[in-house]
């Protein structure tokens, strides 16, 4: 690449200054570029072509078909609904502690805490996180034994810390803080001019916030909304440490697969990882799209 | 305009509080009962004297250290390289930095143990390959710090006096970048260092014996000391973001995402 570069800037300028500036700027980056190279793209580009390859070596489409196999199929959507769950109900919560920090008149020490705080539980997470939860929603965790005491026996009443809704609870813990975090400038640049001029022209409290404040932050809610959801997505170190192998996400089917190609294909393992990764993908997309939406009020 | 706190706010920062607060005290709590009818620290004491508790977070400590220092010695000149001279270059850069969030750690490694376990390249048994995937984890935050750093310091004027008086690059870079974005690379440095600290995904794969799968191993076999060893890990994340705090300024807003989680 670097002698293209130099031939090219040889033709274009007075040759010999230039000449060797060009190779001096392509020297500097190429480092990056080959560790990029080794360490993410090809990683990534032989998953990619592992699943349109059969054992022998062959181009197929066969391992995108075997894809709809109901247990894949059945692993992608429950992915699906642990991450579209906690995104919505993690960007409403944290969106509601967000709202009530910066707007909620509340005395300064709130703030001071609680954004710390979310900078450490955002970042809280794994088997530590997995364990906390176990303490306290597992069969003999703290609140369970104590809602027991009331006469509240949680596990007879369907919930178990081990499937869908302990998962979704557990992931809650890294992406409530996450959107607090994110959301906390956003409810900081909503001018109080804004509220002042709606109020002057007759606008009621929540008439301001339907027609100015809302629509100004749905670009901002919409992204963090995306974020979640590929933050859920991706985790595995949480669920795998909550429930062994027991529930069929895709991260942990994958790292079944990893172990001992439980898919009895190994290219069909390389399809499942490729499938999340163009799902990963249609997220950056959708999320820097909306980002750049939301960077047009919210600066 | 009202000027009181609203009740409703109170009520869910009240709300908001105890669900993050509980699971700590549950947890708490559970570590203290190591033994019978008696609150104590002996769950504590217990992964204290457990040599492979030292041995995992030595190993885990390691590689996160060796994981910030070739981090740094790969991104600080390229991203100055490019703002300096490389404008459009600074783009595709920034694209790559972002491309860790498309392939999640658990994906990471597959790819990783496919391409290298076999001829031409045999890697898997190196803890190269495993530092290789930490600071494609650590890339995005890391890249941006370094960005946040640079963007907030006169690249070209430094550079530009820093010529004039004699300096070649590497000293520019050394004693003139660096230390103007220091504040930033500390940052990039800590965050990188608590996610490789309990890192499992990568670890567990590649077969190291890391804090991490140490973790996961303990709280699958004891009852009581992975109670103290979350306790010790959360206070362990609020020490590393302490120090993050401290040099975080305002416009340097630092979420991390698509992480270990």
């Amino acid at each position: 690449m670097a002698e293209q570069a130099s031939e090219r800037g040889r033709g274009a300028q007075s040759p010999r200054l230039d000449l060797r500036r060009i190779n001096w700027s392509w020297l500097g980056t190429v480092p990056f570029f080959l560790f990029a190279c080794a360490f993410l793209l090809l990683p990534s580009a032989s998953l990619v072509i592992g699943s349109f390859q059969d054992n022998q070596g062959n181009f197929t489409l066969q391992n995108i078909a075997d894809l709809s196999q109901p247990s894949i199929v059945n692993a992608y959507l429950l992915s699906m609904q642990v991450s579209g769950v906690t995104a919505l109900l993690g960007t409403l919560v944290g969106g509601l502690l967000a709202w009530a920090m910066v707007l909620g008149r509340l005395p300064r020490f709130v703030r001071a805490f609680l954004i710390p705080f979310s900078g450490v539980a955002s970042n809280f997470a794994g088997v530590p996180l997995a364990f906390a939860f176990i303490a306290t929603l597992g069969r003999v965790g703290f609140v369970t034994v104590l809602l027991k005491d009331l006469g509240f026996n949680l596990y007879d009443k369907g919930f178990n810390l081990y499937s869908f809704w302990g998962l979704s609870a557990t992931y809650l813990y890294f992406q409530i803080p996450l959107v607090v975090l994110i959301l906390t400038p956003a409810f900081e640049a909503l001018r109080p001019q804004w509220r002042e001029a709606a109020e002057s022209l007759g606008a009621s409290g929540s008439y301001y916030w339907r027609s100015v404040a809302l629509p100004i932050l749905t670009p901002a809610l919409l992204s963090t909304v995306v974020l979640l959801f590929g933050n859920a997505f991706g985790a595995y170190a949480t669920a795998y440490a909550l429930t062994g192998g027991s529930l069929n996400i895709v991260p942990i089917m994958i790292g079944a697969q990893i172990q001992g190609d439980i898919l009895h294909n190994p290219n069909l393992g390389y399809a499942l990882a490729f499938g999340m990764m163009l799902i990963m993908t249609l997220v950056l997309v959708l999320y820097s799209w909306l980002q750049r939406r939301s960077a047009r009020w919210l600066q | 305009m009202k000027k009181r706190p609203s009740l409703i706010a109170w009520l869910f920062i009240v709300l908001g509080t105890s669900y993050f607060l509980l699971p700590l005290i549950a947890t708490f709590l559970f570590s203290l009962r190591a033994k019978k009818d008696t609150l104590g620290f002996t769950a504590y004491q217990r992964v204290f004297e457990d040599s492979s508790f030292y041995a995992t977070f030595r190993f885990s400590a390691l590689m996160a250290l060796l994981t910030i220092i070739a981090s740094m010695l790969l991104l600080v000149p390229t991203v100055y390289w490019a703002y300096l001279r490389h404008p459009r270059l600074h783009r595709l850069i920034e694209l790559v930095s972002l491309m860790p969030f498309v392939i999640p750690p658990i994906v990471l490694v597959f790819g990783l143990i496919k391409s290298y376990s076999r001829p031409p390249v045999i890697l898997v048994q190196s803890r190269g390959l495993l530092i290789a995937g930490y600071m494609v984890l650590a890339l995005p935050y890391m890249y941006r710090a370094i960005d946040a750093g640079l963007r907030a310091t006169n690249v070209k004027t430094l550079t530009e006096a820093a010529q004039s008086l004699g300096a070649g690059w590497p000293r520019i870079i050394w004693q003139v970048i660096v230390p103007n974005i220091r504040g930033a690379l500390v940052n990039g440095a800590f965050l990188t260092f608590a996610t490789v600290l309990g890192e499992l995904t990568l670890a567990q794969y590649l077969a190291w014996p890391a804090f991490g799968p140490y973790l996961a191993r303990i709280s699958q076999n004891k009852a009581y000391e992975p109670a103290a060893l979350t306790i010790i890990s959360f206070a362990l994340t609020w020490v590393i973001f302490g120090i993050v705090l401290l040099f975080n300024s305002k416009d340097q807003q630092q979420t991390q995402f698509g992480g270990t989680h």
